[in-house]
């Protein structure tokens, strides 16, 4: 499933001739492993189930990731895929909730996600419904100062039905996270904010699984999964480049590209 | 004798009614719950209160997510923050997807005083009326801010509503028809109309007693709704009086001038005069002396109105 949605992703972006590889690559195990295991409740047929989980893309950019997962679980045809950023699309450059079944919010502007999720929480505590609240941000989202706002109403609510993840890849727009504005280290500071934090590797499915039954498991505390990760994961000449942010491969590229995806994860 | 009431008094006690209903609502405030008054929901009904500490953006963040789970939450704090630090969450996250948040915007306008321009909210009306999906609402004293809170809690999409810190006249009963988007004549005159939301109808309503001892016939419309626009209202008394005075207690750019002379522009222009803050912001001072240094009085409402006259052709 992993190679199907890196390709999907890569296939998209080609098609659309702009949109981010790099924060969508890496995030594709973090996704998976909430989708396509038996860790994320969700039917397909029914979008608005009171009881499913919900997740927030806080990182809008990633929206390919998203958008190959949800069009992989059957949430709509894939072959919306082509219409990536293109007039009319239901898949909008970044998510727009309305248009897109399966999607729970929209993102685009970084830092918001995370206070949303926190109302979502609240609101299925407030409403005794069983069901979990999952929200991903990137690293260099975490300068975002409202962040740190929804980290601390997180903990103070006590929302255990509340996980965060991070997707650890450490570049952002401009370059390294380090070089730019230093948010490490993360397991501590969350750990500060009052979070049950669980460090795993982000490209390790299993670990992922097992990382997201410990956070159910967790009580009294909100979760913080800090996923480390490789931006660009699984196509060698867009790993750990700050270049492939926001750029789409050329037909060659794609190619080249698709090969790499075909061979599996190095 | 006219009672001085403040138009936050009325808001609170919309909530408390909400609470004893148990409608499904939740009061979230960013650390200023005694002056917007939702300090009362948390001594009554404490689990529908929480507070947010000293963080706007997080508030509408919040109130989003609550929103979005079918939850109704009154997202107050003091305007100018509400609609300033938390602009981009009003736009991208609640009017981008249409969520059931209510903004309220508490010591709205220049009247706020001692506390100076940082906590005078004078644009935070041109930033909501920018916005798709969004509803404006600035009722004209307290129980029209218990109305318009409860029609707001009715109405299903994003709404944001601003009044002053002051006791100001109370003249509008609670039980008057209160619908969002109707705007209500208080007075019928010929020769001018003056349009206007919040603490300057009362202004009006003194304006038009002075101008008719001076033989000069003037209608006052509350627009308490400045989003949605009462297209048909304004329309109506630009016709009937061939010129008119905008007047709000905000900068004379955007809110309900910008809205009304955009309409009026495409459809009969007519002469306009504004009763506003002219480009500039606030100081401190009490709140009387701001009103009448910046131009917000009775006296400044009727010298429009003499300058929109003399423009007719």
């Amino acid at each position: 499933m992993e190679k199907i949605i890196r390709k999907d992703i890569l296939e998209m972006i080609h098609s659309a001739k702009s949109g981010h590889p790099g924060g969508a690559l890496s995030a594709v195990e973090i996704m998976s492993a909430l989708y396509f295991s038996d860790v994320f409740r969700y039917d397909v047929n029914d979008s608005a189930m009171e009881n499913r989980d919900r997740f927030i893309l806080s990182k809008g950019h990633a929206a390919p990731v998203l958008y190959a997962v949800l069009g992989n679980a059957g949430f709509f045809d894939k072959k919306h895929f082509k219409t990536l950023r293109k007039f009319g699309s239901i898949l909008q450059g970044h998510p727009h909730a309305k248009h897109l079944n399966g999607c729970d919010m929209s993102a685009g502007s970084l830092g918001q996600g995370l206070s949303i999720a926190v109302g979502k929480a609240l609101a299925l505590r407030m409403k005794n419904i069983d069901a979990n609240v999952y929200c991903l941000v990137g690293d260099g989202e975490l300068q975002e100062g409202q962040i740190w706002e929804a980290t601390m109403s997180a903990a103070q609510l006590k929302l255990d039905n509340l996980c965060l993840i991070v997707d650890y890849n450490g570049i952002q727009l401009d370059g390294n996270v380090a070089d730019i504005k230093d948010v490490y280290p993360l397991k501590e500071k969350f750990e500060s904010f009052n979070f049950n934090v669980i460090e795993v590797d982000g490209h390790n499915k299993e670990e992922l699984i097992k990382a997201y039954k410990m956070f159910k498991a967790n009580v009294g505390k909100p979760t913080a999964i800090i996923a480390k990760t490789v931006k660009g994961k699984g196509v060698s000449f867009m790993e750990n480049n700050a270049n492939w942010h926001g750029l789409a491969p050329n037909d060659e590229e794609l190619k080249l590209a698709l090969k790499e995806i075909e061979g599996g994860l190095k | 004798m006219i009672n001085n009431k403040p138009p936050r008094d009325g808001y609170g006690e919309a909530l408390l009614d909400l609470c004893r209903n148990d409608e499904n609502i939740l009061v979230l405030d960013a650390d200023v719950a005694k002056s917007t008054r939702t300090i009362w929901v948390k001594e009554q009904f404490p689990n529908k209160f929480l507070d947010v500490g000293i963080s706007e953006q997080d508030l509408i963040g919040i109130s989003a997510g609550l929103a979005s789970e079918g939850i109704v939450p009154f997202a107050s704090t003091y305007g100018v923050f509400l609609s300033g630090r938390g602009f981009d969450q009003i736009r991208t996250t609640v009017c981008y997807d249409d969520l059931n948040v209510k903004l309220v915007g508490a010591h709205a306008g220049i009247s706020v005083g001692p506390d100076g321009a940082t906590h005078q909210a004078l644009e935070d009306m041109a930033l909501m009326s920018v916005l798709p999906n969004m509803t404006l609402i600035a009722p004209c004293d307290s129980n029209e801010a218990y109305s318009a809170t409860m029609a707001m809690f009715k109405h299903k999409g994003p709404c944001y509503i601003r009044f002053g810190r002051e006791a100001i006249p109370l003249f509008t009963n609670k039980e008057d028809d209160f619908q969002i988007g109707k705007a209500k004549v208080l007075k019928e005159g010929n020769d001018c109309t003056v349009f206007a939301c919040g603490s300057m109808v009362h202004e009006a309503l003194m304006a038009q007693e002075i101008l008719e001892k001076e033989g000069i016939s003037i209608s006052v419309v509350n627009v308490h709704t400045i989003k949605p626009l009462d297209n048909e209202t304004v329309l109506k008394f630009a016709k009937k009086t061939n010129c008119a005075v905008i007047a709000q207690e905000h900068q004379k750019i955007g809110g309900l001038c910008g809205v009304v002379s955009q309409y009026l522009a495409q459809t009969y222009p007519v002469p306009i005069e504004y009763v506003g803050v002219a480009d500039t912001f606030g100081e401190s001072g009490e709140p009387a002396e701001l009103m009448k240094a910046y131009g917000l009085t009775k006296n400044d409402i009727v010298l429009a109105v003499k300058a929109s006259i003399s423009k007719k052709k």
